[in-house]
């Protein structure tokens, strides 16, 4: 697939997959913090009311709960909003859950800074390197739904703890759902650069692509939604047979994919590599698209980034 | 009040206590770093609770009818791998190797590295939400084990040790007993002076505990307080026991100073000797 497609809820996409699971697995137990309707556990919790707990407001002892519940036999699932999850809950997660091997599956919504209107206070932009630095985490970043249902399915058959970042706003389709964890998708072929990118930036990564390409420069993406394990092998050739590499994410550049893509190349094949995404500041209320523009993800900047590449690269003028 | 245990049982578990206490000084002697104080004063409890009350059985360390205890206050870990060597769970020899780099005991314990370990614990206020969710877990299966969750006082200082306990209420988890190991004092000193906790039984009962408070040094009261709780079947029991840190060795009875510092040497011998132990302490 070359070009974005129709934007669908990746929330949903969640919720659906949960109601599937929870038929297939009768063990299996869904925990929510107060936001079930924004999460999607609703679906699970009115059609499994027995295995599904909603805990209130209470983040960090629904990961002890939940870590509880998983030393039974059970696979779990815990659902609240990023910030939450991964920042209110972060100790929690780190004991309760990773240090004990508890194969609870945290599936956070809301990451990032399309949030929107709640603003600072709601948009993490920290998440991705806060459950990327935890031994024994395997890390999901979903680009859209599709890949969203394939993620929520692998997570559940992967024993272990699990982080998966859900972007409350619509995604367009930009993935044919066959995502495997430590797997990159070359979602579009190219050799003069190439654009590693996730979640809700992968769109935007394919549109740049295909801009660049009418001026005649042929650009790889690549959705690494595996954050953690990543397919290091997969960065590497992009780097030796692209020389340069553009990451895109939403998400603070001091911690986390772009810092993951220059160390990986840096350490084995060095190559240019330029990292968009959220600077070290907060976010603020506003519209979520334009949130984006105005914290330097615009198009523009992506393409004014991917440029310098190429410059560099003797690629372009 | 449940059936009282005989005398002679009674004068047994003493004598278990009085060994785990004697372990606790070793082994913290040997690590030159741990937390005897309050290993001490929770001695009687853990002693209580495996060597009376649950259903174990070492053999099976993973049987999924076992009941379970959460050592919420981890940093008591001494004492809970004292009394788990004594019960067969792993060998006496190994308790000295508590804090060593390679050992499977850890200063706060590793559920990944020991048997019947449950839970992994250290940070304070953890423990007792995952205690919360393996008597969900255990009510979804149709288990009939129970839970026991030992918690410290400075860990009632944290708001979500009061989040899992308003958990355990809410869901009327008849199978959990948290049992609150009141010593009175925290790393800095005495809970009161420095963030009170009291009237902490109407807390707990605030969040519908049935609530009882008993001498954590009496076997009578506690075991008599546990088979209460088993008899309770309409939400979670809760059990103050009031402690004495530092417990069974005058020296560190009643100091704050002992919650997180080893004994030396001398006051090992001392402790030792004060437990009715050979005033040898094993090379370091």
């Amino acid at each position: 697939m070359s070009l974005p497609g129709r934007p669908e809820s990746l929330r949903d996409a969640y919720g659906k997959a949960l109601l599937e699971l929870g038929e297939r697995d009768p063990k299996l137990v869904v925990l929510d913090a107060d936001l079930s309707g924004s999460t999607r556990t609703v679906l699970f919790g009115q059609k499994f009311p027995d295995r599904f707990f909603n805990v209130g407001v209470m983040e960090p002892t629904m990961m002890s709960i939940a870590s509880g519940l998983a030393l039974g036999g059970r696979t779990v699932f815990a659902s609240t909003f990023a910030v939450f999850a991964a920042g209110q809950a972060y100790n929690f997660v780190r004991q309760s859950i990773c240090y004990n091997h508890a194969n609870v599956k945290i599936v956070a919504t809301h990451g990032g800074l399309l949030v929107g209107g709640d603003g600072a206070t709601h948009q993490m932009v920290e998440d991705i390197g806060l459950m990327r630095g935890l031994p024994g985490m395997t890390v999901i970043v979903p680009a859209d739904a599709p890949t969203t249902r394939a993620a929520v399915f692998a997570v559940a058959e992967r024993e272990g703890p699990a982080y998966v970042r859900l972007t409350r706003e619509n995604l367009p389709v930009v993935t044919d759902g066959s995502f495997a964890i430590g797997r990159a998708s070359e979602l579009r072929a190219g050799s003069d650069l190439t654009i590693v990118a996730v979640g809700a930036l992968v769109a935007r990564a394919l549109e740049v692509a295909e801009e660049l390409a009418r001026v005649g420069v042929s650009v790889r993406v690549l959705d690494l939604a595996s954050v953690k394990p990543f397919d290091e092998a997969a960065v590497l050739r992009a780097a030796r047979e692209t020389g340069a590499i553009l990451v895109l994410e939403e998400h603070s550049v001091l911690t986390g994919v772009g810092a993951l893509v220059a160390a990986a190349t840096s350490e084995n094949h060095p190559v240019p590599v330029r990292r968009v995404g959220v600077p070290d500041v907060f976010g603020e209320s506003g519209e979520p698209w334009a949130l984006l523009d105005r914290y330097g993800m615009s198009k523009e900047r992506i393409r004014d980034e991917a440029w310098e590449l190429l410059k560099a690269r003797g690629k372009v003028q | 009040m449940g059936p009282e245990p005989s005398s002679d049982r009674v004068a047994e578990l003493e004598t278990v206590a009085r060994e785990v206490r004697r372990e606790v000084i070793r082994m913290t002697y040997v690590a030159g770093s741990g937390h005897p104080g309050g290993s001490l004063s929770v001695t009687d409890l853990v002693t209580a609770l495996l060597f009376e009350e649950m259903h174990l059985d070492p053999a099976h360390p993973e049987s999924p009818d076992r009941d379970r205890l959460v050592l919420s206050k981890g940093h008591a870990a001494p004492a809970l791998y004292a009394a788990l060597a004594l019960r067969g769970y792993l060998p006496r020899e190994e308790l000295l190797s508590l804090r060593k780099l390679g050992s499977r005991l850890q200063g706060h314990a590793d559920r990944n590295k020991l048997p019947f370990v449950e839970a992994s614990t250290g940070c304070l206020g953890q423990g007792i939400g995952m205690a919360v969710g393996m008597a969900l877990d255990a009510r979804l299966a149709g288990r009939s084990n129970r839970i026991y969750a030992v918690l410290g006082d400075g860990e009632c200082q944290a708001g979500p040790t009061w989040e899992a306990l308003m958990a355990g209420g809410h869901y009327r988890l008849a199978n959990l007993v948290v049992l609150l190991d009141r010593n009175g004092l925290e790393t800095d000193g005495s809970t009161e002076s420095i963030m009170g906790i009291e009237p902490i039984a109407d807390k707990f009962r605030a969040f519908r505990y049935r609530t009882v408070e008993v001498d954590g040094h009496d076997f009578r009261q506690i075991l008599g307080a546990l088979a209460d709780a088993r008899r309770w079947t309409e939400g979670p029991t809760a059990i103050v026991a009031r402690t004495v840190k530092g417990k069974g060795v005058s020296f560190m009875e009643g100091q704050h100073s002992w919650h997180g510092r080893p004994p030396n040497e001398a006051e090992a011998k001392r402790a030792l000797s004060e437990l009715g132990a050979p005033a040898e302490v094993p090379p370091r």
